[in-house]
């Protein structure tokens, strides 16, 4: 009897001592923190994916109460939980947002197998990266997709996937959430943030080749050859010309799709259009689907 | 005798050295000749010519555009047929002067006499005309590397120069190119070398060369104990182990005076010692003594599978392709085409690329060599590090690369990595440690570089 | 014309491969192999062709059916070495059984569950060992006798030199050290004592040397553990012999027991040893200084398989402390 009550008290005088010590320390120690950061913490999407630019969810929560402390919250966005959380966040903190426009991942780069020829054999590390610095790839284009898929690596969110026909990264419309980690992530700048676009509709240059024409059809059928009859089609001024490439401003383009006829490449592409009825080959797809062509 | 060596790691691959005794041919002119205006670490060269120009060979064609620069002189007579854009030896096409070859007719102010002008008839060459004529001579590393070489005899005011090194080890497996020079035009070389002691105002000189050139170093030892026997300079040729990379600067410079150049930035002049390539001194020479720009060099075009490998004196501006076909042109199955040598060249895709001012080897690799195996997976034999001649430990920097760790990569001095690619040869498991470790290494330079940046 | 051929550099590559290193080891072992077939005979040929065996088809087994690989990995060499290995710790009269399971718990648990090849933190094949140890203690410490050629289960047993020095100690009797063959028998193995010399690999120190020396001079490993473990263990147990002569004199310590075979084999094992000449030291003198308090002081007579994993488990932080000396770093001070 006597062992077990000193058995009792022995351990129930650590307990209580520790208990005391941790109280103590909890006190003493406490890291003060706005409890508003929580709870902006709790209303982003958590996915740590520091497509915000900051390093993870705590990071943009830290600086949007900092934000709202000095009086405005621009130019801070969670594109994963979108203008839903984002709106929300904004409740909380009391303060205006300005409506940002929905965005997605862009593949530049139409240059398939079977329009770009290849020219080389790599051997070694199959990375973009690896392989960007080595040359101009395996092909005669030193722009181009070099198809190892670096942009595949960085995605956190599973939404772009190489096609095993074409070599070519292609976007999932639905799982994208234009955090940038793929555009970061290839050595040409190939992939672009663009608008989403009204019913996820957008018209943009499939291609960055800045080599002279000539060189750039020989390397690539389906490449820009700096022409310029998109620039004197488009009636809104959206499309510039410099470098032997064409690009198209997406806000000032109204969808019209003169350019996609008028490019004699077909470098241009429409996305998410339903099939015109006068049979005119255009590039268009179903809005399910996640392929550029 | 103990003959010296560097301190850390180092490799032994297979000399390959198959134009060793390969009399230097002169190359015929091309029929195009190309210039990419970038042919030396620094801003590329700002065009003066347009198409249709007249020029003759050593006609300037494009100035230099920076402080680290260099004009680009031309190597042929001809017309200029465009200022277009050419594939070059990083695999891109970069904007290139093209020139239509017509005849073979210089300018007036080279002295194509074979005379040989010594620094003591030449009592007006101060070390600031000296250092004038190799910058409008257009001379940059011919070692490779292309750093223009007026700027290393300008060392910054931190550092002071004690010491010339003339780096003519060529510890590159099938290059020859040096050890010709050497053989044929020592001489020259040798004033060369005085003019670069001059215009560095430095009195001690050495001459670094591996021990499986021995005639060469008989030749050079024998030349210098003459040439400056009544002479304030002191030179001295130092044998040097066979060893890879005896040839790098670093390892150079350790091997003969005995001092390790600390971490990146800081240069071999920090530790007092001036490099240069044999074959930049032969530059110098003729650009300070015959006004001759540089517009040629020796290159060799070697390969195991290649019907007839020899040295040739090219005009710059020459595409491979003629070269190629010179020696019996490419073997049938696999190759790879390499500017340089095996372990530090690079593949090109084109046969069209042209020899530009750091092209000192065409090397054909072709079957089985021209490939890599399969990699295995790491199995830690340490065998990497104890060959990295930076002290380094490649299995660590690759693995840190691979996975982006790029905070810990900065901590094992990735910066300091030389490239040299012992590590990857050496690598029992086929790891292509290299690859990894050179991406690392970027972008750790890149982060560094952000950061100095915004402090500023 | 084919395409050409790119990469980034070096493109050369020399001669070295795993399979050169891992069956350069496997002949390394060779001579010590065959003094053994010749004391102990059957025996020992069973119990390694057993080993090698499982070991080689568990590897594969594993690999295709539970992890689901495609392509096998037993070429590299690398399982039959743990196979040999595992073997040539074990005494010749084990039983088959008894072995398979040693082998799934190299291959298994040391070598597969860690991810394979380069991955595994512990000795695959003193994994195998030391669980038979702990789970078998009867039938992993009974002798035979070498000279009995045919015999394997069934060989009559007898006393160690280890075991002898265990006793001189736990007694406090050094007169027992007197019954220990001279250092010429112990190195030859040929000694008269009822045991042999213990496990298989164990036997002939001067076969074991030999096989260092071949993988010195093929560079498959450095001097840097071998030398390290068996100086500290020779000056350790000097210095303990010299205080108390109840304690054996170092060139027996040396040459008895797996002390050689460790040292030489099982310590030098690329994947778990330290990666710079430094840690190695570091690494060689810590198992030589385990080695000896284990045997001197634990329970078990042999401590060169635990000390040498103990140290497995250290090698992640000597490969964090001991960096090689970097080009450049005596001007740094």
């Amino acid at each position: 009897m006597d062992f077990f009550l000193i058995a009792v008290i022995v351990l129930g005088s650590i307990g209580l001592v520790a208990a005391i010590v941790l109280y103590v320390c909890s006190k003493k120690f406490a890291v003060n923190e706005d409890p508003r950061i929580q709870q902006v913490n709790a209303l982003l999407a958590g996915a740590n994916c520091g497509g915000c630019g900051y390093a993870g969810c705590s990071g943009l929560a830290e600086a949007l109460v900092k934000g709202a402390d000095k009086g405005s919250i621009d130019g801070l966005n969670c594109p994963v939980g979108g203008a839903d959380a984002m709106t929300r966040v904004a409740d909380l903190l009391g303060m205006a947002i300005a409506n940002g426009e929905p965005k997605i991942a862009v593949v530049r780069c139409s240059g398939s197998c079977d329009k770009r020829a290849k020219t080389a054999e790599y051997v070694g590390l199959r990375t973009c990266a690896a392989m960007n610095t080595c040359g101009a790839g395996e092909t005669g284009c030193g722009y181009g997709c070099l198809g190892c898929g670096d942009c595949i690596d960085a995605c956190p969110f599973d939404a772009i996937h190489m096609n095993p026909n074409t070599n070519l990264p292609e976007v999932d419309e639905q799982k994208c959430t234009a955090c940038g980690s793929c555009v970061k992530a290839c050595p040409r700048t190939i992939i672009e943030l663009r608008k989403k676009g009204v019913k996820g509709r957008r018209v943009f240059v499939s291609c960055v080749n800045k080599d002279k024409g000539a060189i750039a059809m020989k390397s690539c059928k389906a490449a820009c050859i700096g022409c310029g009859k998109c620039t004197k089609v488009c009636q809104f001024d959206a499309i510039t010309l410099g470098n032997n490439v064409s690009y198209i401003d997406a806000n000032k383009c109204r969808l019209c799709r003169k350019c996609v006829e008028a490019c004699p490449t077909k470098a241009i592409h429409a996305v998410n259009f339903p099939e015109r009825k006068t049979g005119a080959p255009l590039t268009v797809e179903q809005p399910d689907k996640t392929t550029l062509s | 005798m103990n003959i010296r060596t560097f301190r850390i790691g180092g490799i032994h691959p297979e000399e390959n050295k198959l134009t060793h005794e390969n009399a230097t041919l002169v190359a015929p002119l091309p029929q195009q000749a190309i210039f990419p205006l970038s042919q030396h670490i620094g801003a590329p060269a700002r065009p003066v010519v347009q198409k249709g120009d007249k020029v003759k060979v050593g006609t300037l064609l494009a100035e230099a555009s920076s402080f680290v620069s260099a004009p680009i002189h031309s190597s042929v007579s001809g017309t200029v047929a465009k200022i277009d854009s050419a594939i070059d030896a990083t695999g891109y096409r970069k904007p290139a002067i093209i020139i239509d070859v017509e005849g073979d007719e210089w300018e007036d102010s080279i002295d194509r006499t074979s005379t040989l002008e010594t620094v003591s008839a030449h009592p007006e060459l101060t070390p600031q005309e000296i250092v004038e004529r190799i910058k409008l001579g257009g001379v940059t590393g011919m070692g490779g590397a292309g750093f223009p070489t007026y700027i290393k005899l300008c060392p910054p005011p931190t550092a002071k120069a004690e010491c010339v090194i003339i780096n003519a080890v060529e510890c590159e497996p099938y290059i020859t190119a040096d050890y010709r020079l050497m053989m044929e035009k020592s001489d020259e070389i040798l004033v060369g070398m005085e003019l670069l002691m001059k215009a560095a105002k430095v009195s001690n000189g050495y001459i670094g060369i591996e021990t499986n050139k021995p005639k060469a170093i008989e030749l050079l030892t024998e030349k210098c104990a003459k040439m400056f026997q009544n002479t304030p300079y002191h030179v001295e040729v130092v044998p040097l182990k066979q060893r890879y990379p005896q040839g790098g600067e670093k390892q150079l410079v350790d091997a003969v005076i005995r001092r390790q150049v600390p971490a990146p930035p800081a240069i071999p002049v920090n530790v007092g010692a001036i490099v240069q390539n044999v074959g930049t001194a032969y530059a110098v020479y003729e650009a300070v003594m015959k006004r001759k720009p540089l517009f040629e060099r020796y290159t060799t075009v070697t390969g195991k599978r290649l019907q007839s490998p020899a040295n040739y004196l090219v005009r710059m501006g020459t595409p491979m392709q003629m070269l190629i076909d010179l020696c019996g042109g490419m073997p049938e199955g696999d190759n790879k085409l390499l500017a340089g040598g095996p372990m530090m060249g690079k593949a090109l895709t084109s046969t069209e690329v042209p020899i530009c001012k750091g092209t000192n080897a065409v090397t054909i690799l072709s079957g089985d060599e021209a490939r890599r195996m399969e990699p295995q997976p790491c199995i830690r034999c340490a065998k990497c590090v104890g060959v990295c001649p930076m002290g380094l430990e490649p299995y660590l920097l690759s693995k840190l690369s691979a996975f982006k760790q790029w905070e810990d990569a900065e901590h094992e001095d990735i910066v300091s990595c030389i490239e040299c690619g012992s590590c990857q040869f050496t690598c029992p498991a086929h790891r292509p440690l290299l690859d990894h470790i050179r991406q690392g290494k970027q972008t750790v330079m890149g982060i560094i570089r952000n950061r100095n940046t915004k402090k500023q | 014309m084919n395409k050409l051929v790119v990469s980034l550099s070096p493109h050369a590559h020399g001669t070295d491969t795993v399979e050169r290193n891992m069956y350069g080891v496997l002949i390394a072992l060779l001579p010590a192999l065959f003094v053994s077939l010749a004391y102990f005979g059957i025996g020992s040929a069973i119990v390694c062709l057993t080993s090698v065996a499982a070991c080689i088809f568990l590897e594969w087994f594993i690999n295709r059916y539970v992890l689901g690989n495609q392509h096998n990995t037993i070429l590299d060499g690398s399982a039959a070495l743990t196979g040999l290995l595992l073997g040539m710790n074990l005494p010749s009269n084990l039983p088959i059984w008894i072995i398979l399971i040693g082998a799934l718990f190299a291959i298994g648990v040391g070598k597969m569950t860690f991810g394979g090849l380069g991955n595994n933190i512990f000795n695959p094949a003193l994994v195998g060992r030391c669980v038979l140890l702990v789970a078998f203690p009867a039938q992993m410490t009974s002798w035979p006798q070498p000279g009995h050629l045919f015999q394997y289960t069934d060989a009559t047993t007898g006393a160690t030199p280890l075991a002898l020095m265990k006793q001189a100690i736990q007694s406090h009797d050094a007169t027992i050290l007197n019954q220990l063959p001279d250092a010429f028998s112990l190195l030859l193995g040929n000694h008269s004592l009822g045991g042999g010399a213990g496990t298989i690999g164990e036997i002939c120190g001067l076969a074991l040397l030999v096989g260092f020396a071949f993988m010195l001079w093929r560079r498959i490993i450095t001097w840097h553990i071998p030398i390290s473990i068996i100086a500290t263990v020779f000056i350790f147990s000097g210095i303990i012999h010299l205080i108390d002569p109840v304690y054996a004199d170092p060139t027996t310590v040396i040459l008895s027991g797996g002390l050689l075979l460790g040292a030489i084999f099982m310590a030098t094992d690329y994947v778990t040893s330290p990666m710079t000449p430094k840690g190695q030291l570091v690494y060689g003198i810590s198992i030589g200084l385990l080695t000896i308090i284990i045997r001197n002081w634990g329970a078990y007579p042999e401590g060169m398989s635990f000390a040498i994993l103990i140290m497995n488990a250290f090698t992640p932080l000597i490969n964090n402390h001991f960096k090689p000396k970097r080009y450049g770093e005596e001007v740094k001070k």
